[in-house]
């Protein structure tokens, strides 16, 4: 039996990981309209959050040096990254839930790793509507904020969009690592979930110092967007935050999930009570 | 892989708990320290937060513990996890590892995956398990419009898919009527005699120890308050069984039979409650007892309720503490006689047989302590 195993290799390995979320994906679409309204309410949020930069701008003609259409492109590599790790990590921060069910129990029972277990547990297809919003405002950046279109701006926009999705996936690690020892964690852990996600959507121009240190950096917000859409359109980026810090989008995504597992195995150590 | 399939070594573990403002160590498995052999059946009793699932959570690798050893199927259980997860099957009564909204087709189809069953395994196996436990019905159903029973039945076939060389039960008959608990009992029984399958079961119910169960481990507060068969637990606690009778006319109460001794009457003798030993006498020789005195309408037989043994064993526990302090210092408690764990008199109080002392010490100046257990 080992031997076929290794023989069909990763696509054996990951085939109790593909079981789990493919049935997930069909639960969730077997009830059609209840799926619509979902899709319809999450694209409303998306929506609203649009609105409310587009309500700003029918006030300002510039935020932080940068006009509308070029926010455009932030809120939308922001968006789209978020929606799309909120669709494949929100679950992470209700684990408390796993926690009462008992369902954390049963991931210990199985032969693979708690936190990919944990992962793969879910998968929030609504969350579409919402990404569809961000690509669209990401594409009506792109079309209209003056960008120098080349292999450049694509390597950009990919490098951008993938450690954007790992920096806010890591954070829902680490949002989930830390609701084990928090009650009541997820008023904490929503603070920078979506505070994070909130800023990541902002011009950094316009943060304080303080700001500027604990989204720029310690919650490396600033990479997921607002840098790379300054390298992107050649802008001088802001004290703190030069223009050439768009390329180190990959790092902020390490950093974030260096965070988050650190977090996990301290809250799984917690909840086994193997020490801190 | 030859040896014990559980075996541990003062295991312990401590608990920090906020008592109002202040911390405090909670102790809720102490040196337990037990053996059990490949193909056993054990029935793990003791009270609520006697330390039951703390065990069970530590055997699987849920919980580190705070000092002592476990190896399960040879490994150990926190660093081996995922490698012991194939080994051993895990049934939670009141928890579910199934998904709640798909059918429990599904459901099986998913933790095939999730063990690397083969095609071959799993129709196998599923095909095994829907018929043993009679899962054909609802198998398209989704899990959370079963009725308790189904759901049981699924949860059990559902922990045992992977054919799991351990089976730990955690309260598996708890809310099932009588037909679904023996249904679930000879399940199990059976699945022990054709895969040699070992189990552990954490039960209320006498019944499950009385019908699965070949050894009993009784845990009080931690620690291991007996280990041993059925027959020697209810010698040493006494454990009777209760013949309920409706007569067709009020009798005097029935005080006078060999084998039975009366409990209580109600409406003027028309039923009567009569404990009997179910050691030494059937409920059939006291029925026929009772035969020649009245005519019975109606009869029910009354289990020993797993809790009253509990509690008498651990009544008798403590009373032999307090026994052994006013002994003299290494006094062997062994070959005290007497029937039941009550006090019969001062001076020489009788001692549950069975008991012997474990160690001994003196718990102060000039007072002879003995700690004794059951052993």
């Amino acid at each position: 039996m080992a031997s076929t195993a290794e023989a069909t290799g990763l696509r054996e390995r990951l085939r109790p990981y593909r079981a789990v979320l493919a049935s997930r994906a069909r639960s969730q679409r077997a009830y059609r309209t209840n799926f619509a309204i979902d899709l319809g309410s999450s694209l409303l949020v998306g929506l609203v959050e649009l609105a409310e930069i587009w309500v700003l701008f029918s006030n300002v003609t510039a935020l932080g040096g940068m006009r509308f259409n070029q926010i455009l492109l932030v809120f939308g590599l922001a968006d789209l990254a978020f929606s799309l790790a909120d669709l494949s990590f929100g679950h992470l921060d209700t684990l408390p839930d796993y926690l009462r069910a008992g369902t954390l129990d049963a991931f210990y029972l199985r032969p693979q790793p708690i936190l990919l277990q944990l992962i793969t547990s879910d998968i929030s297809l609504r969350r579409l509507a919402r990404a569809a919003v961000g690509a669209a405002a990401l594409g009506i950046g792109l079309a209209t904020a003056g960008v120098s279109w080349g292999p450049r701006t694509a390597v950009l926009v990919t490098l951008a969009l993938v450690s954007g999705y790992a920096t806010f996936a890591g954070l829902f690690v680490a949002a989930a690592g830390l609701q084990f020892f928090l009650l009541d964690g997820a008023e904490m852990t929503n603070a920078f979930v979506y505070g994070g996600r909130y800023s990541a959507s902002q011009p950094a121009s316009v943060w304080s110092r303080p700001l500027k240190l604990v989204f720029g950096f310690f919650f490396p917000m600033a990479f997921t967007a607002y840098l790379p859409a300054v390298t992107i359109l050649g802008l001088p980026g802001t004290d703190w935050l030069p223009p050439w810090l768009g390329w180190c989008a990959p790092i902020a995504a390490v950093w974030s999930w260096l965070m988050g597992l650190l977090c996990w195995r301290w809250g799984l150590r917690h909840y086994q009570g193997g020490g801190g | 892989m030859s040896g014990a399939i559980i075996e541990t070594g003062g295991l312990t573990r401590e608990f920090r708990v906020r008592d109002g403002k202040r911390r405090r160590l909670l102790t809720a498995v102490d040196g337990l320290t037990v053996r059990i052999e490949p193909g056993e059946a054990v029935g793990y009793i003791g009270a609520n937060g006697a330390g039951k699932s703390t065990t069970i959570k530590m055997i699987t690798g849920i919980l580190v513990p705070t000092s002592g050893s476990v190896l399960t199927c040879g490994l150990r259980p926190v660093p081996d996890r995922r490698r012991l997860a194939r080994q051993v099957g895990v049934v939670f009564g009141q928890r579910s590892q199934l998904w709640w909204d798909l059918p429990v087709r599904e459901s099986f189809r998913i933790l095939a995956a999730i063990h690397m069953l083969s095609r071959a395994e799993e129709s196998d196996r599923t095909a095994e398990l829907v018929d043993q436990l009679e899962l054909g019905d609802f198998l398209s159903i989704p899990v959370r419009q079963l009725s308790l029973g189904q759901r049981m039945r699924a949860e059990v076939a559902a922990a045992l898919l992977h054919s799991p060389r351990l089976v730990i039960l955690d309260e598996p008959t708890i809310g099932l009527d009588v037909l679904s608990k023996q249904r679930l009992r000879e399940f199990l029984m059976g699945e022990r005699r054709r895969h040699g399958t070992t189990l552990l079961l954490t039960t209320h119910d006498m019944g499950d120890v009385e019908r699965l169960c070949d050894r009993i481990l009784v845990i009080d507060h931690g620690r291991l308050a007996y280990d041993g068969d059925l027959p020697g637990l209810s010698r040493t606690v006494g454990a009777e069984r209760v013949l309920v009778v409706d007569l067709a006319a009020p009798v005097p109460d029935l005080t006078d039979l060999e084998s039975a001794r009366h409990l209580s009457s109600e409406g003027g003798g028309l039923r009567q409650r009569l404990a009997f030993d179910a050691e030494r006498t059937t409920a059939a020789k006291v029925l026929a007892a009772v035969s020649d005195k009245a005519e019975v309408l109606d009869l029910t037989v009354e289990e020993p309720d797993i809790e009253d043994v509990v509690r008498r064993i651990y009544a008798a526990g403590r009373l032999v503490t307090i026994v052994g302090s006013l002994r003299e210092p290494g006094a062997d408690l062994v070959g005290f006689g007497g029937a039941d764990g009550g006090i019969a008199g001062e001076g020489f109080p009788p001692v549950v047989p069975g008991l012997n002392r474990v160690a001994d010490g003196l718990a102060g100046a000039g007072e002879p302590a003995v700690r004794v257990g059951l052993l």
